[in-house]
């Protein structure tokens, strides 16, 4: 095969495309089983929740079409072997090649036509050094250089911005409105079977809502960046538009909240049901295990470990081919010391649940009929303990993502190469100190974390109040707050 | 109750000697004294006196756990093992990796009052308003304050620590110019220095635990006993304060417990970016150099912390509740 291009499957894209087989197999359970079906549909009764999904949801889209990578081939050399480039790109980057392409040469506020900082202006060609009445050079006048894809093909740019941005505006809005449009005549057709049955309807409506949102900010986004190239939330201090890095630092910030969370449940799994199952000297040890664990501030734990990944790194350079794959490698591997050092939480949990339901009669009742130990927690346990883990990962999600960018901050988080919201404030801290100071790389990190984690955190709520039977419980008092007549 | 306190402290240790076994395992398996030492002196070329030279200054070119060389019981003592592991116990904490890094124990001695004066009222007052506010919640439950409250309590969960810090260090120190942006002096000079930090941690830390403590407070307050207090003719406030909260204590104080560690970092965080000189500060720059030993130093003070908190905790369960009986 002689493909232009050559895949290159990173660590972290296998597991995400793994994770996500294993969503769509549940999803698939989901539908199957009838109770399963009403649990959740309680989740997604819940409005809060549904916007959530459906930020979350486009959220996980481009995370995934960020996790396709490939090489470039170069252009082929008479007689020598078939090359690639050093750069990996992803499918996305070929969408957003836009923004990759219009870099500038160091900050610009966001949708300006004209750097921020002023520079010397480089004398036109040709002309004799100006000298002043002493006949000492006159030092060239300074400016703020026009950037070269901001806003470029506008002749007077002092005059023509504001109504080529609100032309602008006017347009991707138009788009938003004609794609929320599309969804409500969409919506209209889903929802009315489901009225019916006499149930609380499923949030439809504020799924519209937040799609409409988000459909009218991706239009204005487009609309503003391609044409002229303005930069939606400015460029960095090498010129590189925010906007993408931000983008970027999306699929960093999923593959750190759902593989750190799913690398803990091995161990907190296999652990916590032994230990509640077998009590005794099995339970002695794991407890012991754990507590040494969890007696070990986190975060030291976690920097002692990435500190020791690091010099591996260093000394095995043969693991790996381009700068991007180190980096893969090393987020890969923080995933998996964050589900090592972990899994202590659940682990206790766990054992609680399973030290409770070994005394109910079924399981008794498997005893007597002579199941083994093995079958019993595969069969018996483990699948009345799920609902815990369930409750546990979403609302571990959040604050894995938040997490992050501590690590970063401490210097342990994910490779400086890669985007990641930890690596952006971790700038912004620098920028934020210069005067005047650079904000919107700081803004624009804040608006999307704050996004994400918020949406992760109310759909995890809205999963716990429909899967924890101790917090259904207070549950006609919590709906009762919710709504205020 | 001494025996018991005497209990734990024994088992405190053998946790002790898990979470060493651990560290040592992690520091001296996974890589070699000497990439340690190539990594510490830094530069392109490295030769092998200078890396011999470094292993010998530190004590890294003993033998790892058992010392063929020396005589009787120093076959054991004259190693790695013995010296940078062992000795922790005693804390006694070795030289740090780092050429200037000096003498790690007389370090963590002049850091740790400064650190203590940053955490400690962190703690305290933390606690003290998300007592205070989440009281102030369930006293509204149902009502619009409450349901407002609680959404205000999941935003500002979600914000991380870190904008709270850059933010309020932007507008109270440079913009208001209410406090020094950075910076520790000793003596009662350090109010100026540590309010700012103290009270953005606040900030940071009190909508988590608040809406946890909510929760709490609520199911408590659905009990009998609330509705007898009520029937009485007791006020709201004194239902609350008197009857709710004793009861929700035990709770409280677990997680007030669990949430140690979790101080130790905001420590790390707040102590860098306002250039306050105590442990976090010391191990975040431990960190950004790559000095293992100083690393290593601060996981079993960590851990040491961790458990001498926790025996507290547990004594302080008897002091809530007179049901509680230390076995």
């Amino acid at each position: 095969m002689d493909l232009p291009f050559k895949l290159v499957m990173l660590w972290t894209d296998v597991v995400l495309w793994v994770m996500l087989l294993g969503l769509g197999l549940y999803v698939r359970q989901v539908r199957r089983d009838a109770a399963l079906r009403a649990t959740w549909r309680r989740v997604f009764v819940t409005p809060s929740a549904m916007a959530s999904a459906v930020l979350l949801g486009l959220m996980l889209l481009i995370t995934l079409v960020d996790s396709v990578h490939f090489r470039r081939a170069l252009p082929d050399v008479a007689g020598g072997a078939r090359a690639f480039d050093t750069r990996t790109e992803s499918v996305l980057d070929l969408g957003l090649s836009k923004l990759i392409a219009s870099r500038e040469n160091s900050y610009s506020q966001p949708l300006a036509t004209h750097g921020f900082s002023k520079q010397a202006v480089p004398p036109s060609p040709g002309a004799k050094p100006m000298l002043d009445e002493h006949g000492v050079p006159v030092l060239p006048a300074r400016a703020y250089p026009r950037l070269s894809h901001g806003g470029a093909g506008l002749e007077d740019p002092e005059g023509d911005w504001a109504g080529d941005i609100a032309v602008r505006l006017v347009f991707g809005g138009m788009a938003g409105v004609v794609v929320s449009f599309l969804l409500w005549t969409l919506m209209c057709r889903r929802a009315k079977p489901s009225q019916a049955g006499g149930q609380q309807p499923v949030a439809w409506r504020a799924a519209w809502i937040t799609a409409s949102v988000l459909a009218l900010l991706i239009g204005w986004g487009v609309a503003l960046s391609w044409g002229q190239g303005y930069h939606v939330f400015g460029t960095d201090r090498t010129g590189n538009d925010v906007l993408y890095m931000t983008i970027k630092s999306i699929r960093t910030a999923f593959v750190i909240g759902s593989l750190a969370t799913i690398a803990t449940l091995p161990f907190a799994l296999a652990f916590g049901i032994a230990a509640g199952y077998f009590k005794g000297w099995v339970d002695d040890v794991i407890q012991y295990v754990y507590t040494v664990l969890s007696s070990v501030p986190n975060i030291l734990l976690i920097a002692a470990c990435v500190l020791m990944v690091q010099v591996f790194l260093d000394k095995h350079p043969e693991l790996f081919e381009t700068g991007l794959e180190r980096a893969d490698l090393k987020i890969f591997l923080l995933c998996l010391i964050l589900g090592l050092t972990g899994w202590a939480g659940l682990c206790r949990l766990l054992r609680a649940e399973t030290l409770k339901l070994r005394e109910l009669e079924y399981v008794q009742a498997a005893t007597a009929f002579g199941v083994s130990h093995w079958r019993i927690m595969l069969r018996h346990i483990l699948p009345n303990v799920m609902h815990l883990v369930l409750i546990t990962t979403v609302l571990e999600f959040s604050g894995l993502i938040l997490y992050e960018a501590v690590l970063s901050y401490v210097g342990v988080g994910v490779d400086p190469s890669m985007n990641s919201f930890g690596g952006m404030i971790n700038q912004a801290r620098v920028e934020m100190s210069r005067d005047p100071i650079v904000w919107w790389s700081f803004l624009a990190a804040f608006v999307f974390m704050v996004a994400i984690v918020l949406s992760a955190n109310l759909f995890a709520d809205a999963v716990r109040d429909a899967f924890d039977p101790r917090a259904r419980v207070y549950r006609p008092r919590a709906r009762a707050v919710a709504q205020p007549t | 109750m001494l025996a018991y306190i005497l209990r734990r402290l024994g088992y405190g240790l053998v946790i002790l000697i898990g979470v060493n076994l651990i560290t040592f395992l992690l520091f001296f398996t996974v890589n070699t004294p000497d990439d340690m030492a190539r990594l510490n002196i830094g530069g392109k070329r490295v030769t092998p006196d200078q890396i011999e030279k470094w292993k010998v200054e530190r004590g890294y070119d003993k033998p790892m756990l058992f010392n063929e060389q020396a005589q009787g019981a120093e076959k054991l003592t004259q190693t790695v093992f013995w010296e940078r592991s062992v000795s922790l116990f005693v804390f006694d904490f070795g030289r740090a990796d780092n050429a200037s890094g000096g003498d790690i124990g007389y370090q963590i001695a002049q850091r740790m009052g400064v650190s203590l004066r940053l955490t400690v009222p962190i703690f305290v007052m933390g606690l003290l308003a998300s007592v205070i506010f989440s009281l102030w919640l369930v006293m509204f439950r149902g009502t619009r304050v409450d349901f407002w409250g609680v959404v205000a309590c999941v935003v500002m969960m979600s914000i991380s620590s870190l904008f709270y810090i850059i933010v309020g260090q932007y507008v109270f120190s440079r913009v208001a110019k209410l406090a020094p942006i950075s910076g520790y002096a000793g003596g009662l000079d350090a109010v100026r220095f540590l309010i700012l930090p103290i009270c953005l941690m606040l900030v940071a830390s009190l909508a988590g635990q608040a809406r946890f403590f909510r929760t709490l407070f609520l199911e408590e307050a659905g009990k009998d006993y609330v509705r007898t207090a009520r029937a009485k003719g007791l006020t709201e406030a004194t239902v609350m304060g008197r009857h709710v909260l004793r009861n929700a204590m035990l709770p409280i104080i677990t997680s007030s417990g669990s949430a140690l560690p979790g101080l130790f970092m905001g420590g790390l965080l707040t102590e860098s970016f306002f250039g306050i000189p105590g442990l976090g500060s010391y191990t975040i720059d431990a960190i950004a150099s790559q000095d293992f030993a100083i690393v290593r130093a601060m996981v079993f003070l960590g851990s040491v912390l961790y458990i001498v908190s926790n025996i507290l905790i547990d004594v302080a369960y008897t002091v809530a509740d007179p049901r509680v009986r230390m076995q």
